[in-house]
């Protein structure tokens, strides 16, 4: 299992698509590592500055749709590769999401009015966050105080996540 | 209960429910492409699971940057190449046959009602128009479905689109599209199949009816899906001759999938399409969407025609009739892309490349290309295309760049004027000269 904790980008928008989180001209990288430098590039997003504000982030909190668009898996390793393994939202496309739990990351909705207290609470501080996939709970820790929100993993996305991945799963099974 | 088309598909083709509504279903078709098959493959030999589940059920293509324009691009290529023919994978097309997946594999005859097909492409909704069930999916799903055949979904909910009355003069299935997006916004199909119905659709061709799917997923739908008739019959019948022992008999077997009448929808919605108008999009969201009239007068620099979206034997006569006799403006750059070989030939019998190229556009071999700036036809930073592609995403077409999404109407009616610009100047002028 990878490890689900670190510091945490904030990106206050809705419908971040997959162009924005890696643009299609990066799309003829056969590696995964190759796509490190040019994650969120394109995001449009005032003050947001890729080439500061990404680094030593672990956590994505964000607000609706992320992930729309393409069908990419190119976005989540985008992720992977500067060591993002979670992103928290009040939802996710469905390709996105399935990709990310595919690659045994995790994509973890949390209630609308629950994503609005983490971005009044903690975007304007150095927030770090951690996952707890077996509990089912989210550490959330800024100026010393703690905070503990619950979440909710499916059955079937949590077996995935535990397996390491789609591929490690349906090979088992199928 | 009665259920929906994509309720019985997910019946008809269940391997396994591992979870409470996780359905795990059996694939008739993997189709693939050079952007996003490679490293499942590459991925695929690592594990020491270099194998294919079934080599006459994977279709591939190098259709996105074709004939490859560097070292990468040739090198994605030559890895779906050695790959197709070290499995036998017979139905792969390479340059000379290639052309945009969700326009080629409908011509060749892959796609089926009832089927269940995945690709690691979003745009693969548009098979949907067959009756199938088609999803995008991202390079895990489909080095699995590569290798065990099979792909895993939530149950479907089904947002169900009834749409009614005739499409005013200019007004074409992508104005459809664009303004039901606009309606439920690009979040308000995520996780939904999108079923288009009603006697708009009945009247549709296959074609529209593939436009009408194709850009389910930039409302967030899983797939669009259209019921099966006698055109989805007439077109598949060259492919189908040999399994039905009439026409009828087909269409009978095809239209058990059609939803019953006491299927459960999340919502079903009903439009009067002939209250539409030509519409546009602004910004960078594909509900982003005005009419032409409101976004009238709005300079451009390219023209792109062309596309999963728009880029069949249809849109290129749409386009052919309103650039007759016309020329594009001297500040525009105008690309067309016809979407097939099959297309190219045919547009080229009819007159239509010379009625491209006289008017003083580019034709360029059919590619996914510009669409999402990968090759022919980028944008330059502050660039603005007219365009009949499916996404508006800022850095879509080239870094910096902004695309309207349009009609191959709208679209050839702004590459005269330099603006854009409503089709019926053109359309008008010619059912003057005919009349």
């Amino acid at each position: 299992m990878k490890e689900f904790k670190g510091k945490v980008l904030f990106l206050d928008r809705s419908d971040i698509n997959t162009d924005e989180i890696i643009p299609a001209r990066y799309l003829t990288e056969i590696t995964k590592i190759a796509l490190k430098s040019y994650l969120l590039e394109d995001l449009t997003l005032d003050t947001f500055n890729p080439n500061q504000d990404i680094n030593e982030k672990g956590v994505i909190i964000t607000r609706a749709n992320f992930g729309c668009g393409s069908s990419r898996e190119h976005a989540p390793w985008a992720l992977e590769v500067n060591n993002i393994n979670v992103i928290i939202a009040s939802s996710f496309a469905r390709i996105f999401r399935q990709n990310i739990f595919n690659c045994g990351m995790c994509a973890i909705e949390l209630s609308e009015e629950k994503i609005e207290h983490l971005f009044s609470r903690y975007s304007n501080k150095d927030t770090f966050l951690a996952v707890n996939v077996t509990d089912q709970i989210i550490e959330i820790e800024a100026d010393g105080e703690k905070e503990t929100i619950d979440l909710s993993i499916s059955e079937y996305d949590s077996a995935l996540v535990k397996a390491g991945g789609w591929v490690e799963y349906a090979d088992k099974y199928y | 209960m009665g259920k929906t088309i994509a309720e019985k598909i997910f019946d008809n083709k269940k391997k396994d429910m591992p979870f409470d509504g996780t359905h795990v279903l059996k694939l008739d078709a993997v189709f693939c492409h050079e952007i996003t098959t490679p490293i499942a493959i590459t991925d695929l030999i690592a594990r020491g699971k270099d194998r294919v589940f079934n080599p006459d059920k994977i279709k591939a293509v190098i259709d996105h940057v074709t004939p490859a324009k560097d070292s990468k691009t040739a090198e994605q290529g030559k890895i779906l190449r050695d790959w197709a023919r070290r499995h036998n994978i017979k139905d792969f097309f390479d340059i000379g046959k290639n052309g945009v997946c969700h326009a080629l594999f409908p011509e060749k005859g892959f796609v089926r009602p009832g089927y269940t097909i995945i690709m690691g492409d979003s745009h693969t909704c548009t098979h949907g128009a067959f009756g199938a069930f088609a999803a995008g999916v991202g390079t895990t799903d489909l080095e699995v479905g590569i290798l065990k055949g099979v792909c895993a979904f939530k149950t479907p909910k089904t947002k169900k689109f009834v749409l009614k009355g005739e499409l005013p003069e200019g007004v074409y299935a992508k104005d459809v599209i664009l303004y039901i997006i606009r309606e439920i916004s690009v979040n308000g199909a995520t996780n939904m199949v999108m079923e288009f119905t009603g006697p708009l659709v009945e009247a549709m061709s296959m074609e529209s009816r593939m436009t009408l799917c194709n850009m389910a997923i930039e409302a967030g739908g899983t797939s669009g899906i259209c019921y099966p008739d006698q055109k989805t019959v007439d077109y598949l019948w060259p492919f189908i001759k040999d399994e039905y022992s009439s026409k009828e008999e087909a269409l009978l077997k095809f239209q058990n999938l059609i939803s019953d009448s006491d299927a459960e929808y999340e919502e079903v919605l009903e439009y009067d399409v002939s209250l539409l108008e030509p519409y546009v999009t602004f910004g960078y969201k594909p509900d982003q969407v005005k009419s032409v009239t409101a976004m009238q007068g709005t300079k451009i620099d390219q023209v792109y025609i062309g596309s999963c979206t728009n880029g069949r034997i249809e849109d290129l006569r749409i386009a052919a009739e309103i650039l007759r006799g016309n020329k594009i403006h001297h500040l525009i750059r105008g690309i067309v892309s016809p979407a097939t070989p099959d297309i190219y030939a045919q547009a080229l019998d009819e007159g239509i490349i010379k009625i491209f190229m006289d008017a003083g556009f580019c034709v360029t071999n059919p590619t996914c290309g510009a669409c999402l700036g990968m090759s022919n036809g980028v944008l330059a930073s502050g660039e603005v295309a007219a365009s009949t592609t499916n996404r508006n995403f800022n850095g879509r077409m080239g870094k910096g760049g902004m695309v309207h999404l349009m009609s191959p109407a709208t679209a050839a009616a702004s590459a005269i004027t330099g603006e854009i610009t409503n089709s019926s100047i053109y359309t008008s002028r010619v059912k003057g000269e005919r009349e």
